[in-house]
């Protein structure tokens, strides 16, 4: 039997009465007080996220570069130091290993932040890489009020260390993935008590693994493991984004001849016309399967991510997903469901 | 506003955690307390047709919550003769109010001796302490 990891924030979650369940190896909370009162917390006001999941690897010294622009889809040389960016792990067959955020500290120093259930995987793809997982705990502020409720001003994708935030010494990131304004809080596991704490009484709510989920596949955030997997290409997944594939790197031969040749299934975004709640596993009864599904909270029917094959991944396609024997009607949408209002 | 733990002394309960309300040989059904707060906040519940056969032990429609999908086992055999249409609207009535509004269906009960089979409200506590 796998002993489940804590974050230094267990008891703080246990204090709460948040329903603590098994993720990725780690025993965290998926609730406090209700998966749509959160939802519509970050959705309206601010809310904080306990991450410290994640995992953390760093390369640094020369050579860091050249050797990550081999390995990682996106070009490095698109950001500047300071700067943090979108990035996929591939395989040889162009299969995403694992999604993540790679911070530039320097020309040649990088952290990648990366997703719990991949460490392992990512560290035997990123063999010069160090595990630095632990000396970090990992904390997002997300929602309209979150920046101006910590005092902290941080653009899009831009990242600053040693900054103080409520008198906790941060990395402090403008990334997330809820689609709301925010940033994420990288500080040490001795200080994350400390944070947590001054966090919340800035008013701040605290939310799960639930609502993260509810509110990042209103957005279209791919989930690794769901959406993506080694199985999936960045091409197929719509993430040809996050590719530069005119530099070389594991797998791009395979990316390049299937963004030419066009892949056989794409991954859509489609919202329940019939009663139900798509789930992941479920068939598309036209080709194709869910690979996440849950009720909106914000539009309050029923919605998914899901592959199907290209001649049917247009908006307004009608498909049927089958519901546990029950086949129910939906429609392709355009990407995301749901985008938050420019301030 | 989800309700406060509780198990009426006059229902029978099911080890799968359903309550049966019998009134001659009709039985309204539901899902007790405690299955509701293992869900968490119901956000739909996939009702039978009226009309159908439902079979002790064996499900008979759906409830949902925002993480997960629940089977509902039927804790006696009968008929359905109603079907909750509050609850099919208004799913999170489970939550607030399991063992009033949150009814879900009435069956017409195909032996009315089968009710003397389930759990009383003190064996189904003591079931739940066990859990």
């Amino acid at each position: 039997m796998q002993t489940l990891r804590r974050t230094p924030l267990y008891e703080r979650h246990a204090a709460l009465g948040a329903r603590l369940v098994p993720f990725a190896g780690w025993e965290m909370p998926v609730q406090y007080s209700g998966i749509g009162d959160e939802h519509r917390a970050v959705r309206t006001r601010a809310g904080v996220f306990d991450v410290s999941h994640m995992g953390e690897l760093r390369i640094a010294g020369d050579g860091a570069t050249e050797y990550l622009q081999a390995r990682l889809s996106n070009d490095l040389d698109r950001i500047e130091v300071g700067q943090a960016q979108y990035t996929l792990l591939t395989n040889d067959r162009g299969g995403i290993v694992d999604d993540l955020i790679v911070y530039r500290r320097g020309d040649e120093d990088y952290l990648l932040v990366v997703n719990a259930a991949n460490v392992g995987a990512d560290y035997d793809a990123l063999a010069e890489v160090e595990d630095v997982s632990e000396a970090w705990a990992y904390l997002a502020v997300q929602g309209p009020e979150a920046l101006e409720r910590l005092g902290v001003e941080i653009e899009p994708f831009a990242f600053r260390e040693d900054v103080e935030v409520l008198g906790v010494r941060c990395l402090v990131a403008g990334t997330g993935y809820t689609g709301e304004r925010g940033c994420e809080l990288g500080c040490s596991p001795d200080d994350a008590v400390a944070l947590w704490d001054a966090i919340l009484d800035r008013g701040i709510e605290p939310c799960g693994l639930g609502a993260r989920d509810t509110l990042r596949l209103e957005v279209c955030y791919p989930l690794h493991g769901n959406d993506i997997s080694p199985e999936r290409t960045p091409i197929e997944a719509g993430l040809g984004w996050a590719c530069a594939l005119d530099k070389d790197f594991t797998g791009v031969g395979v990316l390049r001849r299937q963004k030419e040749e066009g892949p056989a299934e794409k991954l859509v975004a489609f919202a329940m016309e019939d009663p139900g709640i798509p789930r992941q596993g479920m068939r598309v009864v036209e080709g194709g399967e869910v690979t996440s599904g849950t009720l909106s909270p914000q539009l309050g029917v029923g919605i998914g991510l899901g592959y199907v094959p290209t001649e049917l991944a247009n908006p307004d396609t009608g498909i049927t997903i089958d519901l546990r024997g029950r086949p129910r009607r939906a429609r392709i949408v355009r990407k995301p469901f749901y985008k938050r209002e420019e301030s | 506003m989800a309700a406060d733990e509780s198990y009426p002394d006059d229902l029978r309960y099911h080890p799968e955690h359903d309550w049966a309300r019998v009134e001659g040989d009709l039985a309204t059904l539901g899902i007790t307390w405690y299955a509701q707060d293992a869900l968490g906040e119901i956000v739909h519940f996939e009702p039978p047709e009226q009309g159908s056969s439902v079979a002790t032990g064996e499900s008979y429609g759906e409830v949902e919550s925002v993480k997960a999908v629940s089977e509902v086992v039927a804790p006696l055999s009968g008929e359905v003769v109603e079907v909750n249409s509050k609850v099919v609207q208004e799913p999170e009535t489970i939550n607030d109010d399991p063992y009033g509004d949150g009814w879900l269906v009435r069956v017409r009960l195909s032996d009315p001796n089968e009710p003397n089979k389930l759990l009383d409200v003190e064996a189904y506590r003591e079931l739940l302490a066990g859990q």
